[in-house]
């Protein structure tokens, strides 16, 4: 069932780092974590400077809650087309340029070459989740309050679990087609009817657009959505995804 | 397009299939839409032996290798590798299988020794064998110099070197190989040739290729593919045994184009001719039914034309003569506009 996931998996981490994806992301990630917490604390004094004696505006003084909200917001809009660009290509790229055959032309499952691709653009979202988070947690911090390191770590899972669920689902269209552009289409628009359906009552906490509140209560170490539900939702939703994948991908001439 | 028989002839005797078959294939079929890309194939490849798969391009021989490699799914038919049924996700198959593409394509990241490395795991090598196998195909094909270096770096004629020694890295049984020496300059060709005809023996060989030279220098048995049908499939002794005719071989002195025309027009009309080819040279190709009836009457046909002739020789028929016999020339209305023979169209 998983023949050649070892070599496989080996290769497709070697290729995040040789063509810079994760260290690039990474560091897009760490830009972000860190512009965070300063955008929360700064933006009240940059709104009145800019605005100067003309208009008054209200704003409450800024607190560790607003960092998290901020970063929040942050990965989830850059985090959430990264995690599409970062699937978009994985299987229709090497179809389209002849490299999937090399491969599957070896002793190797086709579960094993879409798993070892997934598996890659998870660590390659969670090493960047965990710096984003980490660059946030330091600036929080030295701005604002010291926030618990276990609870914030938690919001961080839940928040990539929520990128991961925009992969996977490019990861279909990417598996689906030979066009990285159609595959990023259907993350896109699945981004948006999530993103719109999430704000339906009731409906919202089994989407993963469901984890932003648990995340953010868990990183503020105060009482808050139970993370149960959505995450298990997530992670059916992911679970669906693959298994698609590779129920079209099994059948599939190269 | 002159054929010489629209059905399949499998010449018999001596070098037919030996018992221990490597490959075996039954009524395999390929349509996309209306075109059939490949119709009916009967085929069974010997163990140990290197076999040439022989055609046009648009013959049918890159997707007959496409299904046998399981890369792509037959519409009718069915075939076996290494007594492994055929399919699109059988690993199990592909443990025996070595295969290069027409187009072999790689990682432009990656470094020469890292595919080898990376295909050698996946083949089941590993340590000190993994090692000493690389180090071998890396010497075999002249990579050893840059197997350092990045693929995207890599001439055409690398690529393919490496393409091959992918291929052999496992040690599979059957090695399919599509076109392998197309890109590859005189030398390479050579090389490459012969490290192909080394493996007989211990591994199978499937060869594709338009090129007839090449397949008579390393094939033992060929099958000729036109339109997706089996012409015929033969050792290749037999074929050229059982179906060269002789051949006369003409060169005149140049500027005598008319002269040249009279007698061609000329021996058109004789009953032993069978056809009459003229190259950009000059030069021209008589092949004949019946030598004893040529040799007497073809110097006083030429001498009575006019035509003086700088030589004159019968020469050894080749592949290309039996090639030309049982497949013959497309018409140009026959060819699309890459120089391939148009695909057959059927109902749907």
């Amino acid at each position: 069932m998983m023949a050649g996931l070892g070599p496989l998996l080996r290769k497709e981490l070697l290729e995040q780092w040789r063509t810079l994806r994760l260290p690039v992301i990474a560091m897009i990630f760490l830009l972000v974590g860190l512009s965070s917490p300063l955008l929360a604390r700064f933006t009240p004094e940059i709104l009145k400077a800019v605005g100067g004696e003309q208009f008054t505006i209200s704003i409450p003084t800024p607190t560790a809650a607003d960092s998290i909200d901020q970063l929040a917001k942050n990965l989830g809009q850059f985090g959430g087309l990264i995690a599409v660009l970062l699937a978009m290509g994985a299987v229709a790229t090497e179809k389209e340029r002849g490299t999937a055959a090399l491969l599957l032309t070896k002793p190797v499952s086709r579960a094993a070459f879409l798993v070892a691709k997934l598996v890659a653009i998870g660590l390659t979202l969670a090493v960047s989740v965990a710096v984003a988070t980490a660059g946030a947690w330091f600036y929080t911090l030295v701005l604002f309050a010291p926030l618990p390191l276990s609870g914030v770590f938690a919001g961080a899972v839940l928040q990539w679990l929520t990128l991961m669920a925009w992969a996977s689902i490019t990861f279909v269209g990417s598996t689906l087609t030979r066009s990285a552009l159609a595959a990023a289409g259907l993350g896109i628009v699945a981004f948006i009817v999530v993103g719109i359906l999430g704000v339906v009552p009731n409906v919202g906490r089994f989407l993963p657009t469901g984890l932003g509140g648990p995340g953010r209560a868990l990183a503020l170490g105060v009482p808050g959505p139970d993370p149960v539900v959505p995450t298990l939702a997530t992670l059916a939703l992911i679970g669906v995804a693959i298994f698609s994948a590779w129920i079209a991908f099994r059948r599939q001439e190269l | 397009m002159t054929a010489a028989s629209p059905e399949a002839v499998r010449a018999s005797g001596a070098g037919g299939p030996s018992e221990s078959v490597a490959i075996s294939a039954r009524g395999l079929s390929k349509r996309f839409g209306s075109i059939v890309a490949l119709d009916g194939l009967d085929l069974d490849v010997p163990t140990g032996s290197i076999f040439g798969l022989l055609g046009p391009n648009g013959a049918g021989k890159t997707t007959s290798i496409r299904i046998l490699t399981g890369l792509a799914r037959a519409t009718a038919g069915e075939a076996t590798v290494a007594g492994i049924p055929v399919g699109l996700d059988r690993p199990d198959l592909r443990r025996r299988l070595g295969y290069l593409d027409q187009d072999p394509r790689f990682y432009g990241w990656m470094r020469g020794r890292e595919l080898l490395e990376l295909v050698g795991r996946l083949g089941g090598l590993a340590g000190a064998d993994l090692r000493q196998q690389i180090g071998a195909m890396l010497d075999r094909t002249g990579l050893t110099s840059v197997a350092e270096r990045r693929i995207s770096g890599y001439s055409g004629g690398m690529r393919q070197r490496l393409g091959i020694a992918q291929a052999l890295l496992h040690r599979p049984a059957i090695v399919f190989l599509d076109e392998p020496v197309s890109s590859l300059d005189p030398e390479g060709r050579r090389d490459v040739l012969e490290l192909i005809a080394g493996l007989r023996g211990e591994t199978t060989v499937v060869v594709s290729t338009h090129v007839l030279s090449d397949v008579e220098r390393i094939c033992d048995r060929v099958a000729i593919l036109d339109r997706g049908r089996l012409v015929i499939e033969a050792a290749l002794g037999q074929l050229l045994a059982d179906h060269v005719r002789p051949v006369y071989r003409l060169t005149p002195d140049p500027g005598q184009e008319p002269a040249v025309e009279e007698l061609s027009r000329r021996l058109r009309a004789t009953p032993w001719i069978t056809s009459i080819t003229a190259a950009p040279s000059g030069e021209v190709r008589l092949v004949v039914d019946d030598p004893i009836a040529a040799g007497a009457a073809l110097l006083p046909a030429i001498v009575d034309a006019g035509v003086r002739l700088a030589s004159f020789e019968r020469v050894r028929p080749t592949l290309e003569d039996v090639f030309l016999e049982l497949v013959g020339t497309p018409d140009a209305d026959e060819l699309d506009g890459r120089g391939f023979i148009r695909p057959r169209e059927v109902a749907r």
